[in-house]
């Protein structure tokens, strides 16, 4: 067994789990900015859950004879050209951004491990075939896929997260059948196989497991990824419609208010920078604290 | 080293007909007929029906599936990427007319984000633990975070319409007007810029750091040699060995980033020629900016792939 696999089996089966979680633990939650991530994290999937009852109005709601107000009291952020007000309409933003974000990279994963692990064991054509095939997905700029996508889809959130699930997947895929292909030369999984148990149980049961560990940071690290990619189509306006209330839409129309109301645009970009940071310090903290080269030395 | 260029080669070609094969299908299974990517759908309902056969028969719409890839691909190595609907102008002289602002933008951020992301992560790597190493890092980290069209537009507003040192937005020759042309620039540039390089910095750091510990380092220091020559000469060397892989990757951030970037600061390049088709339907432009785009990335990451294998003669036996 190499270090890493010894490392990957113990967080996940070997006998002295309690101590692995613990220094798994310790190390992930050791450094300062990841718990803050967690925290800020858990905030925005509370503000998405319970947006009507946090949001101070309705999102949707126009104000005609209180357009484009200024920040204050009534209006902690100020309201947009049809009176909407900011603040409701950035804790409304949050479904959107990590709706797409949850589901963009649940499509991308799902498929590409899958993908990745039919691939990697069973070799052959399949494999010059799927991985070629994601190495051609891989030439496109996510964003220009994206367009194409959406071009043949049509537009509007389901397509979008779509787009950026087939945009992700050709990751999920490499990593995947890089994993399979290092595991299955191990003899637990020649041992699985002279006891008659078929490829889909040796794949499922033993090979998958054992390779979640940079899947999980994957994951974490694409969340804000495809947050960013998200928020750049609605400011393109090719993401959700311009009624919903999303961050990158805000942007778009705060850029017209730019020099009478800058907080219009301001607000919403801080929005997704501060889940995008949190989720990538996330992703370092996973990465860190799952990654073997570092043990023994913490 | 000939024969890894060789297959190389010959698994880019692989590639780039898997490209031109995604391409081609994603707008031949499109809902509708495929005559609508010669007309709008006014002119569908004003023309005969005779004469929309007619055009079909011309334009061989009413061919296998197979043929009309092969006839399309024969037209695209020929640098023909059919018509416009929108502009009744040849698709490839539209993008050609648009390559060289998207090139420009995209040249200077590609030079400057690696010259200075790979400074800052050797400086980093070397005085690791300094107040240096802290901002370049935490810097480095929020340039991987940062939606860059919101920066686009909180720069407009910062430098352009609160200080008024920037131009707003545009885009001017360089060959009429370079100084214009420079200072409208400077903000599109930044904006593309800044992922790749803080990108750059992060994976030079690391990978120098990893470097710095080896023996053959600790051989150069026992041997008396200055640190400059340490680390330009020796440990640079393999050190940046692993930032060339990432330059495919930051070279398709930036074509993709110029969408954005092109469309916050109005610069008619190719990446804004592809939102403008899409709101107007105008297939042809968006497959033959997709094939564009996809053949340069390709095309780029062949000679990353060759020059890596010079680099490291062990990937070539990989």
């Amino acid at each position: 067994m190499t270090e890493n696999e010894r490392v990957l089996t113990g967080i996940l089966e070997a006998p002295p789990r309690v101590s692995e979680f613990r220094r798994f633990m310790r190390v992930f939650l050791g450094r300062g900015v990841v718990v803050f991530g967690m925290v800020i994290i858990l905030i925005f999937f509370i503000c998405a859950a319970f947006a009507p009852y946090i949001a101070p109005y309705d999102p949707y709601k126009n104000d005609l004879y209180n357009t484009l107000a200024q920040p204050s009291k009534a209006h902690l952020l100020g309201t947009d050209h049809f009176g909407r007000d900011t603040l409701s309409r950035i804790i409304f933003g949050t479904r959107v951004s990590l709706m797409v974000g949850v589901i963009a990279v649940g499509i991308a994963a799902g498929a590409g491990i899958i993908l990745g692990l039919i691939a990697g064991y069973f070799g052959g054509w399949r494999l010059t075939g799927i991985m070629r095939f994601m190495d051609a997905l891989m030439a496109f700029p996510m964003l220009i896929l994206a367009l194409l996508i959406t071009e043949v889809l049509g537009g509007g959130l389901k397509n979008v997260m779509i787009a950026l699930g087939i945009s992700l997947m050709p990751g999920y895929a490499r990593i995947m059948c890089g994993q399979v292909l290092s595991l299955k030369e191990n003899d637990y999984v020649l041992a699985e196989r002279s006891m008659g148990a078929s490829d889909m149980r040796v794949m499922v049961r033993h090979i998958f497991p054992n390779s979640l560990a940079p899947i999980i940071v994957m994951v974490t690290m694409m969340m804000g990824t495809t947050i960013l990619a998200e928020a750049g189509l609605s400011y393109l306006g090719i993401g959700v419609e311009p009624r919903t209330a999303s961050w990158g839409g805000m942007i778009n129309v705060g850029y017209q208010y730019l020099i009478t109301n800058p907080i219009l645009s301001f607000a919403p970009g801080i929005s997704i920078m501060l889940v995008v940071f949190s989720f990538n310090m996330v992703g370092d903290g996973l990465r860190d604290a799952l990654d073997p080269r570092l043990r023994g030395v913490l | 080293m000939t024969a890894y260029i060789i297959r190389r080669i010959i698994q880019a070609v692989f590639v780039l007909l898997l490209v031109s094969i995604i391409v081609f299908i994603s707008l031949h299974i499109l809902p509708g007929d495929p005559i609508y990517m010669l007309m709008t759908s006014e002119e569908m309902n004003q023309k005969p029906e005779e004469e929309i056969q007619a055009l079909r028969h011309e334009y061989g719409l009413d061919k296998p599936l197979i043929v009309q890839y092969f006839d399309w691909l024969g037209g695209v190595l020929h640098g023909d990427f059919g018509t416009s609907i929108r502009f009744r102008f040849s698709v490839g002289g539209l993008m050609l007319e648009r390559i060289p602002l998207t090139f420009h933008l995209g040249i200077l951020a590609f030079i400057i984000a690696h010259v200075l992301g790979i400074a800052a992560g050797v400086i980093c790597a070397v005085r690791r633990g300094t107040w240096l190493d802290t901002v370049v890092t935490v810097f480095a980290n929020f340039g991987i975070t940062i939606p860059i069209f919101w920066l686009g537009i909180m720069m407009i507003y910062l430098f352009s319409l609160y200080l008024h040192w920037l131009p707003v937005m545009g885009y001017t020759s360089p060959f009429t007007d370079f100084w214009m042309s420079t200072r409208q620039l400077v903000m599109p540039v930044i904006c593309l810029a800044i992922m790749p390089m803080a990108s750059a910095a992060r994976q030079t750091r690391s990978s120098m750091l990893e470097v710095m510990h080896q023996d053959y380092i600790r051989t150069a220091w026992s041997k008396g040699l200055k640190e400059r020559a340490i680390i330009i000469k020796h440990a640079m060397k393999n050190g940046l060995i692993p930032v060339l892989t990432l330059v495919g990757l930051h070279l398709s951030g930036i074509i993709g980033g110029s969408v954005l970037i092109e469309t916050v600061y109005a610069i008619p390049g190719v990446g804004r020629l592809a939102v403008d088709s899409l709101f107007n339907r105008d297939y042809l432009v968006i497959q033959g900016v997709t094939i564009l785009v996809a053949g340069v990335i390709v095309l780029v990451n062949l000679i990353v792939d060759i020059a890596y294998g010079w680099l490291d003669p062990r990937v070539r036996y990989r």
